[in-house]
C-alpha cells in the first residue's frame, strides 16, 4: 500500500483499508519484538522529536522504544523545563523544532485540535499522541490491533462498551470512531455529567446503568477517571462514582463468553476497574501495552519511510 | 459652504440628485436644479443610504494598540459605511473615568476631526470588576453615550439593578452582555453536536437566554430600558418577543455573524470563527433572520473585535474571542438583501435609524435640515476580502479570501467627503 498521508491526526482520516494495513504491518513488528535482538535498521538516519506538553509515561516510552527499535534517533522534549514553559507560543516552539530538521514530531498536548494546528504549520510529519479531548489515534489503533489478534480480525457485530468519562476522553472519541468503522456496535456508559452534549447524534448506544450496559458485550474498555472531576462539580464523590461505575466481575456475568477487559492506563484500581478484574484472565491490559509498541513502530515506519517504499521490513 | 449637488444617485430606488448646503440636507429631487454655481459630485449610479451607526465596537485604544487604534478603527468604520461607532470600555486602562473617555475623544479629533466619530461606552462598574459602580455621571459629562460591562457581565443582580436605576437618572442606556458566567465558564464554542465531536468545552445557549430573562424581568420591574447586546440564539428571541409584546422597554441587537454563519464553520478548529457569544446552530441563524425582519431584534451591530494575527495563530481554546467586523458588515448584510430576507429599508432601519433612536445619536432621514451624513453604495460591486483590502488592523474574519458583493464607494459626514473609493 502506498502511504500518502503526511500526518496522523485522528481516526476519521484513515480508510478501513488503511486501518487494516496498519494492523497487518503491526503484526509483523510484533514478531520482531519477540526476537532476542529487536532492532532493525529501516529508519536509520531518521530523527523523531517526542514533544510531550502534558505528562505521559506509557505513550512516550512506547513511541521512544518504537523509534529506537527502528534505528531512528529520538529526542525528548518535555514542556517542563523547556522554553514552552516560559511562555513561548506553541507555534514558535514547533517552528523552532522543525528548523532542526526532524522527520517527525510526535506531540501530546492538552488542547483539542492542537495536533492539526501544528500539522498545518509544519512540513515534517506530525503524529498525534493525544490532543485535549479530541483524539488519541495511536491508542485507538493499538486497542483495535489488540482485539484484532484476539478476535482473529473479525470485528463484525461485536459489542464494545466504553465505560467512564466519555466527555473528557480523547481515547473514547478515537475508539468510538475506530470500532464503529470496523463494524462493531459501540456502547458508552457514564453518568450524564460525564457524557458529551448531544450523544444522541453519536453512532453509539448510551447507558447509565452498568449492569444493563454489560449485557452481551464482547469487550469493555474502562477509562481512567480524572480525580479533578469531583472538584469541577461533575460528580458528588469519587466513592459514589465507584459504587455505580467501577467495573467488577458481577457486571460481566451477563456479558458474552470470553469477554475482554481493557484499559488505556494508568489505572485507578478500585475506582473505575476492580483490581481483580484488571489482573484476570480476560484482561488484555498488558497486551495493549505490548501492541502499543508494535503499532507505533508500524506507524513510524509508514509515515517516515514514506518516499522510499522499496525499503522493506526485513523478514524474520 | 455653498450648495453641493450629488448627482446620479438612487434614493429608495428612485434616481435623482441630493442637494446639500452648510452640511445639511436640503432636498432630494428627481431633476437637476438650474443653479449653476453649485458644486457637482457624480454619484455614478450608487445608492444613497444614511451613514451607519454601529452600537458595538472594540477599538482597543488605549492599551492594545497592536490590535487596533482609534485612528485605524475609524478608518475601517469610514470605509465600511459607519459614521458613528460606540466603543466598548474594555481597554487598558478601562474606560471607567473621564480621563480615559476624554483621551479617546481627543484621539478621534486628532485622527479624524471631520468623522467618523467614536462615542465611548463607559464601564458600568469600576475596572469592569462587577463590584462597585463607576462614576457614571462623570462618564456622561466626559462624553460617554451609554454604559456597559461588555465582556464581563455583572453577576451580582442587585448591583446590576442599582446600576440600571442610577443610569436612568442620567438618561443613559445600559447595554448588557447577556451571559451566565457560571454556565459559560471555560466554554469556547456553542455547546452541542459539534463541541462534543471536536472535544471542545461548550457554551450552552441557556447561558445567554437565562440572563436575557433576568434583564427582561428587571427592565419590566424597574420600567427602565435595557439594551441586550449581541443576541445569538432562538430562546433569547422568544423571550424578547414576549417582552416586546408586553411593552417592556427592552431593545436587542445582533451581529452579521449570527445572521450568516452557524457552528458548522468551527469544524477544523478555525480560530477565526471563535467569538463570544459563539456561532450557534443552524436553527438559531434562521430564527435570527426572522427576528431582524420582524423587529424583535432592533439593531445590527458589528461587535468589531480586532486581534493581531499571532493571537489567532494558536490552538482553538487559546484563541481570543472576536471577529473583525467593520470592513465587512454592510457587504455581509447585503447578502441577506440578495437572499430576500431583508430589503434596503430594513438595513437602514437596523443599522442607522434604530441605533440612532436607542442611543440618542443624530440620524439622517434625508429630510430638510438633517445632518448630511450619508454613504454611496454600489450594491453590485464585487470585492475580495484580503488583508490589504481591510482597513482595520484586525484581519480576523471567517470570510477572509471570500468575494463579497456590495461596497461603500464614498462616505460623507456633515456634507463633507471623508472617504472615497471612486
Amino acid at each position: 500500500m502506498n502511504w500518502t498521508h503526511k500526518d496522523l491526526l485522528d481516526i476519521e482520516s484513515l480508510s478501513i483499508e488503511e486501518i487494516r494495513h496498519i494492523f497487518h504491518t503491526s503484526s509483523r513488528f510484533m514478531e520482531i519484538n519477540s526476537r532476542s535482538i529487536k532492532k532493525v535498521p529501516i529508519l536509520r538516519g531518521k530523527s523523531v522529536v517526542l514533544f510531550f506538553a502534558e505528562p505521559s509515561t506509557r505513550t512516550k516510552t512506547s513511541f521512544d522504544m518504537a523509534a529506537k527499535r527502528l534505528s531512528a534517533d529520538s529526542f525528548s522534549l518535555a514542556s517542563k523545563g523547556s522554553s514552552f514553559q516560559k511562555g513561548e507560543s506553541l507555534r514558535d516552539t514547533v517552528l523552532t523544532l522543525e528548523a532542526m530538521k526532524p522527520d517527525a514530531i510526535v506531540m501530546r498536548h492538552n488542547l483539542s485540535g492542537s495536533a492539526g494546528f501544528i500539522a498545518g504549520l509544519l512540513k515534517c510529519s506530525v503524529l498525534n499522541a493525544g490532543d485535549g479531548w479530541n483524539a488519541h489515534p495511536t491508542q485507538a489503533l493499538l486497542d483495535g490491533f489488540t482485539l484484532s489478534r484476539t478476535w482473529n480480525d473479525d470485528f463484525q457485530g461485536k459489542k464494545v462498551l466504553i465505560l467512564g468519562d466519555i466527555a473528557h476522553s480523547r481515547v473514547a472519541r478515537s475508539d468510538i470512531k475506530l470500532f464503529t468503522r470496523l463494524g462493531c456496535h459501540v456502547r458508552v456508559c457514564a453518568p450524564r455529567t460525564l457524557l458529551p452534549p448531544c450523544t444522541r447524534s453519536w453512532p453509539v448506544d448510551v447507558y447509565n446503568d452498568l449492569y444493563k450496559a454489560c449485557l452481551g458485550i464482547d469487550a469493555v474498555i474502562s477509562l481512567r477517571l480524572q480525580l479533578e472531576r469531583q472538584k469541577a462539580g461533575l460528580l458528588p464523590h469519587i466513592r459514589e462514582y465507584s459504587t455505580r461505575f467501577c467495573l467488577k466481575q458481577e457486571h460481566l456475568e451477563s456479558a458474552a463468553p470470553g469477554v475482554k477487559i481493557m484499559h488505556p492506563g494508568p489505572m485507578n484500581r478500585g475506582i473505575e476497574i476492580s483490581s481483580d478484574l484488571a489482573d484476570s484472565k480476560g484482561s488484555l491490559i498488558l497486551d495493549q501495552v505490548a501492541s502499543g509498541v508494535a503499532v507505533r513502530m508500524a506507524l513510524l515506519y509508514l509515515y517516515l519511510a514514506r518516499p522510499k517504499h522499496e525499503q522493506e521490513i526485513p523478514e524474520g | 459652504m455653498g450648495l453641493l449637488i450629488i448627482k446620479n444617485v438612487l434614493l429608495n430606488h428612485k434616481p435623482g440628485v441630493l442637494l446639500i448646503e452648510d452640511g445639511k440636507i436640503i432636498t432630494f429631487k428627481q431633476e437637476m436644479p438650474l443653479d449653476s454655481s453649485a458644486e457637482l459630485y457624480d454619484g455614478r449610479g450608487c445608492r444613497l443610504m444614511p451613514s451607519l451607526i454601529d452600537a458595538h465596537v472594540h477599538l482597543r485604544e488605549p492599551g492594545f494598540e497592536y490590535k487596533e487604534s482609534i485612528k485605524t478603527g475609524l478608518e475601517a468604520a469610514a470605509g465600511g459605511g459607519f459614521g458613528r461607532v460606540m466603543a466598548m470600555a474594555n481597554t487598558s486602562p478601562v474606560n471607567d473615568n473621564a480621563s480615559v473617555t476624554e483621551f479617546m475623544l481627543r484621539k478621534n479629533m486628532d485622527a479624524h476631526p471631520a468623522g467618523p466619530f467614536v462615542h465611548p461606552v463607559g464601564a458600568l462598574t469600576r475596572n469592569l470588576e462587577g463590584r462597585e459602580l463607576s462614576p457614571l455621571a462623570e462618564l456622561k459629562e466626559a462624553g460617554c453615550q451609554a454604559l456597559s460591562n461588555d465582556g464581563l457581565p455583572v453577576k451580582d443582580t442587585e448591583l446590576f439593578r442599582r446600576a440600571v436605576e442610577y443610569a436612568s437618572d442620567l438618561d443613559m442606556v445600559v447595554i448588557d452582555h447577556c451571559e451566565d458566567v457560571y454556565l459559560a465558564a471555560d466554554g469556547v464554542m456553542n455547546e452541542g453536536v459539534i463541541s462534543g465531536y471536536l472535544g471542545l468545552k461548550g457554551i450552552p445557549s441557556v447561558a445567554e437566554s437565562l440572563q436575557v430573562s433576568r434583564d427582561i424581568l428587571l427592565a419590566a420591574y424597574l420600567d427602565t430600558p435595557i439594551h441586550l447586546a449581541h443576541i445569538s440564539c432562538e430562546e433569547s428571541l422568544e423571550l424578547i418577543a414576549w417582552a416586546k409584546n408586553k411593552s417592556i422597554p427592552i431593545t436587542a441587537e445582533t451581529c452579521p455573524h449570527y445572521l450568516l454563519w452557524d457552528e458548522e464553520i468551527v469544524r477544523g478548529y478555525n480560530t477565526m470563527t471563535r467569538v463570544n457569544p459563539p456561532l450557534r446552530r443552524k436553527k438559531d441563524v434562521l430564527a435570527m433572520r426572522e427576528a431582524v425582519k420582524s423587529g424583535i431584534i432592533d439593531i445590527i451591530a458589528t461587535d468589531h473585535a480586532p486581534h493581531a494575527a499571532f493571537e489567532k495563530q494558536v490552538p482553538f481554546a487559546h484563541a481570543p474571542n472576536g471577529i473583525s467586523g467593520l470592513d465587512t458588515a454592510l457587504s455581509l448584510c447585503l447578502e441577506l438583501v440578495r437572499e430576500g430576507i431583508l430589503n434596503l429599508d430594513d438595513l437602514v432601519r437596523l443599522m442607522s435609524v434604530s441605533p440612532g433612536r436607542i442611543f440618542n445619536l443624530p440620524v439622517n432621514a434625508f429630510q430638510k435640515g438633517d445632518q448630511a451624513d450619508f454613504i454611496l453604495v454600489d450594491i453590485e460591486h464585487e470585492w475580495r476580502v484580503t488583508p490589504e483590502e481591510m482597513l482595520s488592523m484586525g484581519k480576523n474574519t471567517p470570510c477572509m479570501g471570500q468575494t463579497l458583493k456590495g461596497r461603500v464607494m464614498a462616505h460623507f459626514i456633515g456634507g463633507k467627503e471623508i472617504f472615497s473609493r471612486f
